[in-house]
């Protein structure tokens, strides 16, 4: 045997040491290895320093923003921003420094003490944003300061100078959405649309970073691509939007809109398209890019009139008189009138009632915006079903009621490629209940509904969408803003746009269309006529406890054929017929005939004011009255 | 038996004390090792290892308290049980298991997956010291050592079935625990010779090896034996082995290339020269020890590890863990880490001698082989002294199967400790 060669030298106790011992030489082993790589052998250290990865992120201009013509709303200019990385400043003259960059020694201590912080070895954001001639006026002497580096950056500008709102803009990635992100995408400092379209399109306008890798050695040159550029990533440039605003619409909304609250959206019916929207008072988009960025933002986010926020989508009014047209479209459906009908009772519940009591037939009704004529309409539709207890009648009917009205896009959101569009809100069945209780509610409860009063909210968008709605006799496209995103209009890819039917015949909205035609004729919108072109619109007030009520106007043009469809409210602007029509009027013949020959006119509707002082305030005895008003 | 109302007393807080370290160090690593400057994440955060491993710890808490509960007898008498049931759940893997890279050796419960694998150890050392603590049994003789021999093979072959080689390689220490019960040192004394010869067949020409070999057996019979011992029967043997170890060497290259499948083929290359292929498996090798090298005395400071970023060494948090702990530690964090190793082996190996039972004793012997293996290979592939196999550095490296089977081989013997005047 074998095992006899070996004698056993050790008895089994004693073979604990050996074991130990066998141990403790595979660790001395071990450390004298760690010790060879880690002290004695400084090839590893060069070649880790050599190896040392510089990690570059190319970032792609972000896509550019067009006009439905092609014209160029928003745009970049090409800067540099400066790093630094702490871990390689050398020791230099401060002073110099500080008067080549135009800094502060103390702006020059924090920032290198908080790159510092973050990290020694890898650069931090030092400086924003150097124009190209500032860049060419301080690389020669970038020499003398060995750890500052350039990166190439962007910030938008706005040639249309308009549509700030719809546009939104870009800024720094917020702490927490930073810390959300899933794949690691932006850096801390790194831009990310913030609102409106730069929000909602983020991903198409960033473009994709790329990343280089490099190695790197002790001083910092360049040593070749890391693993044969294996990790690398190319940069692919942002894609531009196409989209489907008209500039001089929109420049002609805001100069209407001066000296107003409130806001405006038009709309191609046929497509959905928006060719305009805008909410005011407004804001110069150019304020919040670049560097004036956060000083800026403070000024406006504590402005009362609140000019950052986005009126056309997420302020909340009641449709006032406009909803009459749906009620009207509604009640032909259901067979519960004719365009003959007309009532004779007048309810004694409209004591803030300003038209005629009795009209002759529904065009009548419509024209003249008659509260106690649509107020019959209703309680017909609400009756409309086979019950007979009050209470129970009014809720199957209001059940019945949503379902149509909802298909217009009430109480929902309609689809806008904008982020935070409200919903608004429809009231139904479930509201009342809570209210009155189950079954404690009849029509004598929420009659207001009727003409457009009560628990609804709308924005603008859905009233022009409404408008859009009527003129297409019956239907309506998701409305939208871009056409299509890529990199050139040819090789674009439009959006999903989808045809939302109301389920009411063509013929009931033609009806209702007679009776616009007549508003703008001769009725309670005659300030949106348009020489030469058939306006159909309507007229509205929404109700406002807190000050003035708020004036709505809707219009679309051409009567056949429709080309544009408008909402405008403008707050506190008391009756649509006044304050409003008359910017729904110039508006279409801008877009329709391409020129506003009624100068003069449009001069003064521009010079028009309804803002009142401090209408945030409570105290409601400061509302200024209107410096002037316009009726023919 | 005595009813035990406080759990703490008699475990070896020296243990317990290493054990927390050891985990504490493995977590702050994991945590570096999936830091990323550009999107710094919370340690707590379950996005990233670091975060689950905290997870992972409070169920081994968990799992101490269970271990401390149960009566200490139960290990004894069901070790065959536990191993047999093992068994079954190994077998059961190959069939249910879920293929993660390559290897079907997990089993989905939920979100997470166990590595049944991981506990067989456990169970197998169990076995090994039922059987042989029983009355009898002694394996200086051929005849038991085999039967010891077939208790540490059965669980590896299962688990080579399911592509799990790395995990497989760890049985084989239990020789140590075989050696320790007096199986003749030869043995383990052949053993480690082949591995020699393989180091030098692999590194020098083979004829070289093989002529080496001669002029040492010429220079053993010559100074070594004594003249009288240099008789015909010494003679044969150390012709015997001459020809068996040359065999060997000369065999080497023939098994390597026909036995052994490409991958490890390309492991066992590239530990003898990582620039042999820098761009693929070598690429881990080199960057490793690239990675620790760079570390120098003190370490390139916490989270300032510029080697271990950008997760271009795979399975940073989890066999690689070492090399963060190189680069951001130096050769001060790397000494502690391997001293604290070391002081738990010497402590495992002082309590094991101390153990009335002679089945506490053997299991606890099999733990420190176990802990042992792992860390000598572990860390021995990321500074290049063995080939990539992959398994996990005890308490340091991320995975949930891996802390918990650690936590019940060392706590079940802490417990056998805790009642060490009890002779079973």
């Amino acid at each position: 045997m074998l095992s006899d060669l070996v004698p056993i030298t050790f008895m089994l106790e004693s073979r604990k040491p050996v074991i130990l011992i066998f141990f403790y030489i595979i660790g001395a082993i071990y450390i004298l290895r760690l010790f060879y790589l880690q002290i004695i052998d400084s090839s590893y250290r060069s070649l880790g320093s050599l190896n040392s990865i510089r990690r570059e992120i190319n970032v792609p201009l972000r896509g550019q923003v067009y006009d439905r013509k092609g014209k160029l709303i928003v745009a970049n200019e090409e800067v540099y921003d400066m790093f630094v990385t702490p871990k390689k400043v050398l020791p230099f003259d401060t002073a110099s420094f500080c008067n080549l960059f135009n800094v502060t020694k103390s702006y020059l201590d924090s920032t290198i003490a908080i790159a510092k912080e973050y990290s020694k070895d890898r650069p931090s954001r030092f400086l924003r944003q150097l124009t190209k001639e500032e860049y060419a006026s301080v690389i020669d002497a970038m020499i003398q300061y060995p750890g500052f580096t350039f990166e190439q950056s962007f910030f938008r500008t706005y040639p249309g100078n308009t549509m700030a709102n719809a546009l939104g803009y870009i800024g720094e990635i917020p702490q927490k959405k930073f810390e959300e992100q899933e794949e690691q995408y932006y850096r801390k400092g790194d831009y990310i649309g913030l609102s409106g379209l730069e929000k909602y399109y983020e991903n198409e306008l960033r473009g994709i970073r790329g990343v280089r890798f490099t190695l790197m050695n002790v001083k910092g040159e360049e040593k070749g691509q890391y693993a044969d550029g294996k990790y690398d990533t190319t940069a692919v440039i942002g894609q531009n939007l196409y989209t489907s605003v008209s500039l001089e619409l929109q420049q002609l909304a805001d100069s209407l809109f001066k000296n107003k609250v409130g806001s405006v959206v038009a709309i191609e019916p046929s497509t959905g398209e928006i060719l305009a929207i805008g909410s005011y008072p407004t804001y110069d988009p150019s304020l919040l890019s670049g560097k004036s960025f956060s000083s800026s933002y403070t000024v406006l986010s504590k402005n009362p009139d609140r000019p950052l926020n986005n009126r056309a989508i997420s302020a909340f009014y009641r449709p006032g008189s406009t909803f009459k047209l749906v009620q009207a479209a509604i009640g032909l459906q259901m067979g519960v009138i004719t365009p003959k009908t007309s009532f004779a009772s007048s309810p004694s519940q409209f004591i803030f009632h300003s038209g005629p009591y009795e009209a002759a037939n529904l065009y009548n009704a419509i024209q003249l915006s008659s509260n106690p004529y649509f107020y019959n309409v209703f309680k017909k539709i609400l009756a409309n079903n086979s019950e007979t207890n009050p209470f129970k009648q009014a809720r199957v009917g209001l059940e019945e009621w949503g379902t149509i009205v909802a298909r217009f896009g009430f109480g929902k959101q309609l689809g806008i490629d904008l982020p935070s569009e409200s919903k608004g809100v429809l009231p139904d069945v479930k509201r009342y209940d809570k209210i009155y209780g189950k079954e404690q509610w009849k029509f004598s409860n929420i009659f207001s509904l009727s003409i457009g009063e009560g628990e609804y909210g709308v924005n603008v968008l859905k009233l022009a969408n409404l408008c859009a709605t009527l003129a297409n006799r019956g239907y309506w496209m998701t409305p939208h803003l871009v056409k299509k995103t890529g990199i050139n209009e040819a090789s674009s890819k439009g959006i999903n746009i989808e045809t939302h039917k109301t389920g009411i015949e063509p013929r009931h909205y033609e009806e209702v269309i007679k009776g616009m035609h007549l508003v703008v004729e001769a009725g309670t919108g005659r300030s949106a006529k348009v020489e030469g072109i058939e306006v159909c619109g309507k007229t509205g007030t929404s109700q406002n406890k807190k000050g003035k009520d708020h004036a709505i106007f809707i219009a679309f043009a051409p009567k056949y054929k429709p080309k544009i469809a408008i909402a405008v409210v403008v707050e506190n602007g008391g009756f649509g017929g006044v304050a409003s029509a008359p910017i729904c009027g110039l508006m279409i013949e801008q877009y329709l005939n391409g020129i506003v020959k009624r100068q003069a006119y449009k001069e003064q509707v521009m010079n028009t004011s309804w803002t009142t002082v401090a209408r945030h305030n409570s105290n409601a005895s400061v509302v200024k009255k209107p410096s002037q008003t316009i009726i023919e | 038996m005595a009813k035990d109302i406080d759990i703490k007393q008699g475990i070896d807080w020296t243990t317990v004390l290493i054990y927390i370290a050891l985990l504490g160090i493995g977590l702050m690593n994991i945590y570096a090792a999936v830091y990323n400057v550009d999107n710094p994440k919370s340690i707590f955060s379950l996005e990233h290892n670091a975060g689950r491993q905290i997870l992972f710890m409070f169920v081994s808490f968990a799992l101490i308290l269970v271990i401390l509960f149960v009566d200490f007898k139960v290990y004894d008498s069901f070790a065959y049980i536990f191993y047999g049931l093992w068994i079954l759940v190994l077998i059961a893997t190959i069939f249910l298991g879920s293929d993660i890279k390559g290897s079907k050796s997990w089993i989905k419960l939920g979100t997470f997956s166990i590595q049944p694998a991981e506990f067989a150890k456990t169970f197998t050392v169990m076995a090994l010291a039922k059987y042989l603590s029983t009355l009898g049994v002694n394996v200086s003789k051929l005849k038991y050592a085999v039967r010891a021999a077939l208790f540490i093979f059965v669980p590896p072959i299962i688990i080579i079935l399911q592509k799990e080689t790395g995990s497989a390689l760890t049985f084989a220490i239990l020789i140590v625990v075989l050696y320790r019960e007096g199986l003749p040192g030869v043995y383990p004394a052949l053993i480690i010779s082949f591995i020699i010869l393989l180091i030098l067949a692999l590194v020098f020409p083979n004829w070289t090896v093989v002529l080496g070999l001669a002029l040492f057996a010429v220079l053993f019979w010559y100074l070594f034996l004594k003249r009288y011992e240099r008789n015909r029967q010494n003679l044969q043997r150390v012709l015997g082995l001459f020809i068996l170890f040359s065999g060997f060497v000369l065999t080497v290259d023939f098994v390597i290339s026909n036995v052994l499948a490409p991958h490890q083929q390309r492991r066992i290359k590239i530990l003898v020269n990582p620039d042999s292929d820098p761009k693929g498996d070598g690429w881990n090798v080199i960057q490793s020890k690239i990675a620790i090298g760079s570390g120098g005395v003190m370490g390139k400071g916490y989270l300032q590890g510029t080697q271990t970023k950008f997760d271009f060494v795979p399975e940073q948090s989890t066999d690689f863990i070492f090399c963060t702990v190189g680069e951001e530690w130096g050769f001060l964090g790397s000494f502690i880490i391997l001293g604290l190793y070391f002081i738990l082996l010497t402590r495992l190996l002082s309590l094991a001698e101390k153990q009335k039972s002679k089945f506490a004793r053997i299991y606890g012997y099999g733990v420190a082989s176990i802990i042992f293996f792992h860390v000598l290979v572990n860390i021995g592939m990321t500074i290049g002294l063995m080939p990539v196999i992959g398994i996990p550095l005890p308490f340091i490296s991320y995975g949930g199967s891996s802390l918990l089977s650690f936590t019940l081989l060392l706590f079940i013997f802490l417990k056998l400790d805790a009642h060490r005047s009890y002779k079973v």
